[in-house]
């Protein structure tokens, strides 16, 4: 009996060491996401990002929401807007330029503060309202013109905002995608802390000192953050919507602007995730057992026709021909080595502002030189055209190569293809002034790539007449009143299933003008350890990091 | 020796007045929008005049310039229009990283690069001269991205030896001279090291044999002064011009390189200039390359004193 206790002792203190050694362990087995990104710094972490899209993607979607969202669950579906910090809303039967946003309730702030009306209205100001504290230039560019007829907020009740609009925009609630939600609490503990000579000091103060401690809604919460090198953000356990707590406890975010610098850091472990690994590296990755994803991006890369007088793309007859010459299965098979899709339009077949054009984008040679011979032009008379384009830059995936492969395939339908090269902020400062600038060089199509989240970027600013230098990027001075109308109908229609079939009918009017050369949607490509699972690329710049794991 | 070293700091204002003058109009002239990190293309018209007058780009060059200065003075090289964050810090934190890496590069450049050339310098028109001087070649005309890009691929890559990029395993805030942070060194050191490494060793290599074969280096032989006495010799002949030339060699590194550290994510002020100019953020800009241009000015003053030092009759000169 006394063995038998003496063994029982001693069996209890062992499993109570062995629990005590092994109770730390459990406790730090803490699962990190270790990602390169393009970009060559921490996109802004104060609530609106810079560096475009990637920023949202990282800074934005991960540590904040917004009244409204995208869904991001799907492949195969293309991304479509769903309620995000609200649960419904709906414009003022009476006047159109009002809405009515109801709030999601018991959402709180990474400070633990709640979200609420008041929040929305102060998020809404920080933008738009110059003489609020919290107003900040750096942080209205980027959003601003995202959302271009949003005018101010109010509060209903604690859980009801009116939003105000400059004009009758059924697109409002997919433009405010793009206003992310920051803790008033927090800034203005910042803000009373800090020092400056005045209120705009101080206001500038609190803003970079929330930049380094933010708080916002997201699944994501800010742990560390080091400029341009690193920013380690945690699972927001607490999170609202449950099926999206993060799956991984930690996600680490590194710059990484050089593609072989990225696609090495992958090969030798130092991250587990590349975004747009070094193109000649995927035979490799793949045969190391790396995972490769791609996914078709709301993003068009086209050539933007001038329509000033004297431009030979005024003749319709010359758009389509330019469209059906080009074999882009051939570009995205040789050149891009798989990574692109096809373009047939801004949107493509599934998408629901896609519509249904009769003029089918794709490679006929023999129609291209049919339409152009009908235009006057043969193999000895070739049609002279001007493309200003630039070597590198965001978005523009390999825009030299590119370009010189759609001047063979051109020539081959009486095309004399000249290309001006400029440098790419040069091109995209150009984008703005118009094809009747000078900065334009001669040129009678420009080359800049478009990202096609919504209905302003993707169709309005390049087909509304009213859009032309310098007010947006119609460059080359579309002036179809058909365009005109039907971007006023879909503007003013506000059952959200109508204003898409009204969408729709322009993207297919487009199509049938052949308003751009489409050329190829970009497909995000990312490399990823075989040790991630649970990713889903959706048909958007925009991915959900919540249902990734790592093993 | 001191009114020498007032006369050469007197000589350093205008210059570095030349210099702010220089930056500021060097990144006013080049193309493109200084807006253009916070203000997209498709952003309104009014909504760009607002945001240009926010950041004082509405105000005559001459003016933008002055107010510029004056704030430098007081030590305020202003806000990043991509960030938000004060320039100065930014650029202290990026120039610090840019030292390390320097430092760390000039210890093996110009050991190297000492080494290589007082052997090849001594045993000139040998084969040993020959293998010195075809290193001291590759290091000058092998591209120095190319051979940081060949390293990470054997030692990062396929032999898992040492990290591709990054500066430490939790970034450069917490850098310690550790081996868990060296090692994070190693590659970029031994790429920055190579062009002062050959331009050392051909400097030095020259001035070794120049030195040689003057005659007092015969006068001390004849006078029989054992071979280690006429090597102290020759290297205190050498060292002045072999100073200035790693002083400027070290005032390059201290620039950092756009090249080797994006190649290795380190990030310098050479990694702070590349994200500078493609986001034109022209106070960030502006700020690094005049916090640069003094670097180098100083080192330059530096080494003019410390040339002084070593050979009196610079200063009466």
């Amino acid at each position: 009996m006394r063995i038998k206790k003496t063994t029982r002792a001693a069996l209890i203190v062992a499993l109570a060491l062995t629990t005590a050694a092994a109770w730390p362990r459990a406790v730090s087995a803490e699962t990190v996401l270790r990602i390169g990104m393009t970009a060559a710094d921490i996109p802004r972490t104060l609530g609106q990002p810079d560096q475009g899209f990637e920023g949202n993607r990282f800074t934005g979607l991960t540590m904040y929401d917004a009244l409204t969202g995208w869904d991001l669950s799907s492949a195969e579906k293309p991304s479509v807007v769903i309620p995000g910090l609200a649960t419904e809303w709906k414009v003022d039967d009476a006047d159109k330029t009002k809405w009515t946003f109801k709030l999601r309730p018991g959402v709180t702030f990474h400070d633990g503060t709640p979200f609420n009306a008041d929040a929305v209205v102060w998020n809404v100001e920080k933008v738009l309202k110059q003489d609020a504290p919290q107003f900040d230039p750096s942080q209205v560019g980027v959003t601003a013109s995202r959302m271009p007829t949003l005018a101010s907020a109010k509060k209903i009740d604690d859980m009801t905002v009116e939003l105000t609009t400059k004009e009758p925009d059924s697109f409002l609630p997919i433009n405010l995608t793009n206003l992310f939600m920051a803790s008033p609490a927090k800034w203005q503990h910042f803000y009373d802390k800090a020092e400056g000579a005045d209120a705009k000091a101080k206001s500038q103060a609190a803003w970079t000192a929330f930049a380094k401690d933010a708080a916002g809604t997201g699944p994501w919460k800010m742990a560390s953050f080091t400029p341009r090198e690193r920013l380690e953000l945690v699972k927001n356990a607490n999170y609202w919507d449950k099926a999206r707590v993060p799956k991984v406890d930690k996600m680490v975010l590194l710059p990484m602007p050089e593609a072989n610098a990225r696609t090495a850091a992958l090969l030798s472990g130092q991250v587990d995730w590349v975004e747009a690994p070094a193109p000649d590296a995927l035979p490799e990755l793949k045969q190391r057992g790396f995972k490769l994803y791609a996914n078709e991006q709301p993003h068009v890369w086209p050539w933007q026709f001038s329509r000033v007088e004297g431009s030979p793309w005024n003749d319709i007859r010359v758009r389509k021909a330019a469209n059906l010459c080009v074999d882009r299965e051939g570009l995205k098979d040789g050149l891009l080595a798989g990574l692109m899709v096809p373009a047939s339009g801004t949107f493509e077949p599934g998408h629901p502002w896609r519509g249904k054009p009769s003029f089918e984008i794709k490679y006929d040679k023999a129609a291209a030189q049919k339409l152009m011979q009908e235009a006057g032009f043969g193999p000895s008379k070739k049609l002279t055209v001007k493309i200003q384009t630039s070597a590198s830059g965001s978005g523009q995936m390999q825009p030299l190569p590119m370009n010189e492969y759609l001047q063979q395939a051109l020539a081959e339908c009486y095309f004399d293809v000249k290309l001006d090269v400029i440098e790419w902020n040069t091109l995209f400062t150009n984008w703005r002034r118009g094809a009747k600038d000078p900065s334009a060089n001669g040129s009678n199509a420009t080359n800049v790539t478009y990202a096609a989240m919504d209905p302003f970027f993707a169709l309005v600013r390049f087909l509304q007449s009213g859009m032309a230098p310098p007010v947006s990027n119609n460059w080359g001075f579309i002036n179809e009143p058909k365009f005109d109308e039907l971007v006023k109908k879909a503007r003013q229609t506000f059952d959200p299933a109508a204003r898409d079939a009204a969408l729709a009918e322009l993207h297919a009017a487009s199509v049938d003008d052949a308003a751009f050369l489409y050329v190829a949607h970009d497909v995000g490509p990312r490399a990823m350890s075989p040790k991630v699972t649970g990713v889903i690329q959706p048909k958007s710049w925009f991915i959900d990091f919540s249902p990734v794991s790592i093993q | 020796m001191l009114a020498y070293i007032a006369r050469r700091i007197v000589y350093v204002i205008p210059i570095v007045i030349s210099v702010a003058l220089v930056c500021f109009l060097l990144v006013h002239i080049t193309p493109g929008d200084p807006l253009v990190a916070v203000l997209p293309a498709d952003a309104s018209q009014e909504l760009a005049a607002q945001l240009r007058a926010a950041y004082g780009f509405d105000r005559p060059l001459p003016v933008q310039f002055g107010l510029w200065l004056l704030r430098a003075l007081h030590g305020d090289l202003g806000n990043s229009i991509a960030t938000g964050r004060p320039v100065l810090a930014e650029v202290m934190r990026a120039v610090g990283n840019t030292v390390t890496l320097a430092i760390a590069a000039a210890v093996i450049g110009f050991t190297m690069g000492i080494l290589l050339g007082l052997i090849a310098g001594y045993f000139r028109e040998t084969w040993i001269d020959k293998v010195a001087t075809s290193f001291a070649i590759a290091g000058v005309s092998v591209p120095h991205y190319w051979l940081g890009m060949v390293l990470v691929i054997i030692f990062s890559v396929q032999l898992n030896w040492l990290p591709a990029v990054g500066a430490g395993p939790n970034g450069s805030n917490s850098w310690a001279w550790d081996w868990a942070h060296l090692k994070y060194l190693v590659l970029p050191a031994i790429t920055t090291s190579v062009i002062p490494m050959g331009i050392v060793t051909r400097t030095v290599r020259a001035l070794t044999g120049d030195i040689l074969s003057q005659d007092f280096v015969e006068a001390l032989r004849a006078k029989g002064l054992h071979e280690r006495g006429v090597f102290r010799h020759v290297i205190k002949n050498a060292a002045p011009t072999a100073l200035a030339v790693m002083g400027l060699q070290l005032g390059y590194m201290l620039g950092g390189s756009i090249l080797i550290e994006t190649v290795f994510s380190w990030p310098g002020s050479g990694f702070l200039l590349n994200s500078a100019i493609f986001q034109r953020d022209l106070p960030l800009l502006q700020g690094t390359i005049l916090i640069l241009a003094l670097f180098f000015v100083f080192l330059n003053l530096l080494v003019d004193i410390a040339q002084a030092a070593i050979d009196p009759r610079i200063k009466r000169g």
